[in-house]
């Protein structure tokens, strides 16, 4: 990492402990706000999140781990999410799934070479009455079909 | 509180914690309840655990470590609390209400079984090829409950390979079962956090910043996650296979020293009871493993007096009377673990360390210097190790700049459980040895020297010194039979002052430092003692800030709980009880000892005639006594 970014890394994050508060408690919203921005929790901004909070870096990654949402390592411009919950595992999200591997060209949690797709799984969606389900992003898509899936990625930036 | 902003969790997330009343006799201070159907009165907010314990009534644990606040998350302790839903906790559950507990249900054991048996269906490795086999918490528990064949399987492959990056401690996740003491234990006590629980449900697994080796993050090597560590999971590097190599090598002339603290522990590792001294046992237990000589660390503690004593009264003098730039307090440099936590979070702080080296690497020094030349070996066919109550010994002694004598110092550092391991492993049993005495020329020892196994040793074996070379006075008319019981106890952060009503002439040896005392005369000397490096954060944030410990002159600080008798090297388990009756037994035989007071060491008079001819803080006192420290800094690359 170059000084002139980590020194523009730092000043965010400063800017996030400026809003939140110093608290431990402010961890996650500081957290979301460095995911948010930069799409993953870095190894220097997890130890200045340390830092400015006076907590241990450890403790910034066991959170960061726990939560399936941040991520300490990059990951593609675009998140999908399949739901792997029971309701729509019995409503076809085999079908989709294998669609969505096939038409990206990767497996679950690969992320593809031109960096635009990372495909994972997501625990319950609560959306267990229109599966099958998943999200792209922040938006989440219903009663999938394999055509359906493929045809929404295709309009993916 | 000014204690909260250093809590880990914030107080929403602490368990329920009822303060006890004062007067548990006046009316509401008392709760009545039933267990197992007989009527008992405790506390209000007593835990159940704690009401059953004072009942004798047995209740088995795995998280909950005396020393460490509630965690409840391996529901062992479960009990049945009448009218809950469901099965309770013991540990986290304080009682504030008139109920009915029964530990005995079938419910109950039904339970506990159950988490037994996942437990260990999860637990990799077999006990016999396991260091803490016959000292494990996991294994004793499946003894009491007849655990015969795995209830539901038993994992067949390892999944985590060995950290063995680092000197000190070595961790084996495979044999943890996630109690989560040593993250309690690195974060409460210790402040330093190396670990912590990473990832969730079946991943979960406790590690360190991004899974780094231990080598990697910031780890002070003190070892008390060892201690407290209910299964194999954590260990210290064990030297003992080269230690045995060189002890067969007919080449090897090999010395060993015994710190303060293992000969005051050790019998815990032979079934005794905590505080028997085996001073004369070990030793010849020692000679009979094979190790040719056997000195006594305290001799060089005594030398570490002498050197940090004078050291400080030249830091005083240029501070006080030459108004020279000198960094005062002066902090001991005794402890590895705490020289390490201050390289790396107070960087800033390291011209207060005081220079001298530890015990450990003087003595490691002068052997293959002094003693060499004495007994003319050649200093390549001389081994030295260190028995130390301390795994971070094992790390002090190979830094790099511990080469004064032109080879490595001091070779192993041996732990008090290593120790008792090759004692075993010979055949012998210790408790049946025949005492016999430490070898010359560093044969008496004074038990100033003795009592740096305590919290607040150094500190009051550098008064008895300091008093002395001020006064002029015997310290036994200043303290009674020269106790200095301002300075001992358990207290985290103790701290005393110390008028100076009378001066006297300056002794000869540190005649080249000081011309006169007068300039101490009236003056007040500030001193503290420190113990548990989450409270040497306190003293440093209040020395940051100017507060009361920046007028101190001299802090001892020991980053293990009770000092080196609590080190990470010492018998597991530890406790408060226990480290209390190791205190006991190390200032009871202080008080046997005919010489008392470092100074008064008829080797230390000899050594600085016979070799370190030019004093104290000399010359050749520097190239071999003393050390200089690095800046480290948090940062984790």
């Amino acid at each position: 990492m170059l000084v002139a970014e980590k020194n523009a890394l730092s000043e965010d994050i400063e800017s996030y402990v400026t809003k939140y508060g110093n608290d431990r408690s402010a961890l996650l919203m500081i957290l979301h706000e460095i995911q948010k921005k930069h799409r993953h929790i870095s190894e220097f901004a997890q130890q200045e999140v340390a830092r400015l909070l006076n907590i241990h870096p450890v403790e910034v990654y066991s959170v960061i781990s726990f939560f399936a949402f941040l991520n300490s390592n990059p990951k593609g411009r675009n998140l999908v999410r399949v739901c792997q919950t029971i309701s729509c595992d019995l409503q076809g999200k085999t079908a989709v799934l294998k669609a969505i591997e096939r038409e990206l060209g990767i497996k679950v949690g690969e992320t593809t070479k031109d960096n635009k797709f990372t495909l994972e799984y997501a625990n319950c969606l609560g959306l267990c009455d229109m599966g099958p389900a998943m999200a792209i992003n922040d938006q989440v898509f219903l009663k999938l079909t394999p055509e359906k899936a493929v045809e929404l990625l295709s309009k993916v930036n | 509180m000014s204690d909260k902003k250093i809590l880990r969790a914030p107080v929403s997330q602490k368990p329920l914690v009822v303060e006890k009343p004062e007067h548990p006799e006046h009316i509401g201070g008392s709760v009545s309840i039933e267990i197992n159907e007989k009527q008992v009165s405790v506390p209000l907010g007593t835990t159940i655990l704690e009401a059953c314990r004072q009942n004798q009534i047995h209740i088995p644990t795995l998280c909950h470590h005396d020393d460490l606040c509630v965690a409840g998350v391996c529901r062992i302790c479960v009990v049945e609390v009448e009218k809950m839903r469901t099965l309770q906790a013991a540990c986290a559950f304080p009682i504030t209400e008139p109920i009915k507990i029964k530990t005995t249900s079938n419910a109950v054991r039904r339970a506990r079984k159950h988490i037994l048996d996942l437990l260990l269906s999860e637990h990799y490795g077999e006990c016999y090829a396991c260091f803490r086999n016959n000292n494990c918490e996991l294994q004793s528990l499946a003894k009491e409950y007849g655990v015969d064949h795995y209830n539901f399987g038993h994992i067949e492959k390892s999944r985590y390979e060995v950290d063995k990056s680092s000197y000190s401690v070595v961790r084996d996740m495979d044999k943890c079962i996630l109690c989560k003491r040593c993250v309690r234990t690195c974060i409460d006590i210790q402040e330093v956090g190396v670990l912590e629980a990473i990832d969730r449900s079946n991943k979960t697994h406790i590690g360190t910043f991004w899974d780094k080796p231990l080598a990697d993050v910031i780890c002070i090597n003190c070892g008390q996650c060892i201690n407290r560590c209910p299964t194999g999971a954590l260990r210290a590097n064990d030297p003992r296979d080269e230690i045995w190599a060189v002890i067969d090598d007919p080449q090897k002339h090999v010395v060993i020293q015994t710190a303060p603290s293992p000969r005051a522990a050790i019998c815990e590792e032979f079934g005794m009871e905590p505080g028997t001294s085996l001073t004369g046992e070990m030793n010849t237990a020692m000679r009979r493993i094979g190790f040719d000589v056997v000195f006594d660390t305290n001799f060089t503690a005594d030398l570490t007096i002498i050197e940090e004593g004078t050291e400080l009264i030249s830091r005083l003098y240029k501070a006080l009377v030459k108004k020279e730039d000198i960094a005062v307090p002066q902090f001991t440099s005794c402890s590895p673990g705490w020289v390490k936590y201050l390289e790396h979070f107070y960087p800033e702080y390291i011209p207060n360390l005081s220079t001298a080296k530890s015990p450990q690497q003087m003595f490691g020094a002068l052997i293959k210097t002094y003693y060499a030349q004495k007994k003319g070996i050649d200093p390549k066919d001389l081994v030295t190790v260190a028995v130390m109550p301390c795994s971070a010994k094992k790390y002090e002694c190979n830094r790099p700049e511990m080469v004064d004598s032109g080879y490595k110092d001091v070779d192993y550092g041996l732990t008090t459980r290593e120790l008792a391991q090759m004692i075993k492993e010979a055949g012998i049993h210790l408790p049946e040895m025949p005492p016999s005495q430490f070898d010359d020329p560093f044969g008496d020892a004074s038990g100033a020297g003795l009592i740096f196994g305590a919290t607040g040793g150094v500190m009051e074996a550098a008064l008895r010194t300091v008093v002395e070379f001020v006064t002029g006075k015997k310290v036994e008319s200043v303290f009674a039979n020269a106790d200095i019981t301002q300075v001992r106890g358990f207290e985290g952060i103790r701290y005393a002052e110390l008028p100076i009503e009378e001066v006297g002439p300056v002794p000869e040896l540190i005649k080249h430092l000081v011309p006169d005392w007068n300039w101490l005369k009236g003056a007040t000397l500030k001193i503290a003692v420190v113990h548990g490096t989450a409270n040497a954060k306190k003293v440093m944030d209040d020395i940051k800030a100017g507060g009361k410990f920046s007028e101190c002159h001299f802090i001892e600080f020991m980053a293990c709980p009770g000092g080196c008798l609590g080190g990470g090297g010492q018998p597991i388990p530890t406790s408060p009880e226990i480290r209390k009756k190791r205190a006991k037994a190390i200032y009871d035989e202080d008080r046997s000892l005919p010489v008392r007071k470092s100074h008064e060491n008829r080797h230390i008079s000899e050594i600085y005639e016979l070799f370190l001819k030019d004093g104290p803080n000399g010359r050749l006192a520097h190239k071999l006594l003393h050390t200089h420290y690095e800046k480290r800094g948090k940062y984790i690359a």
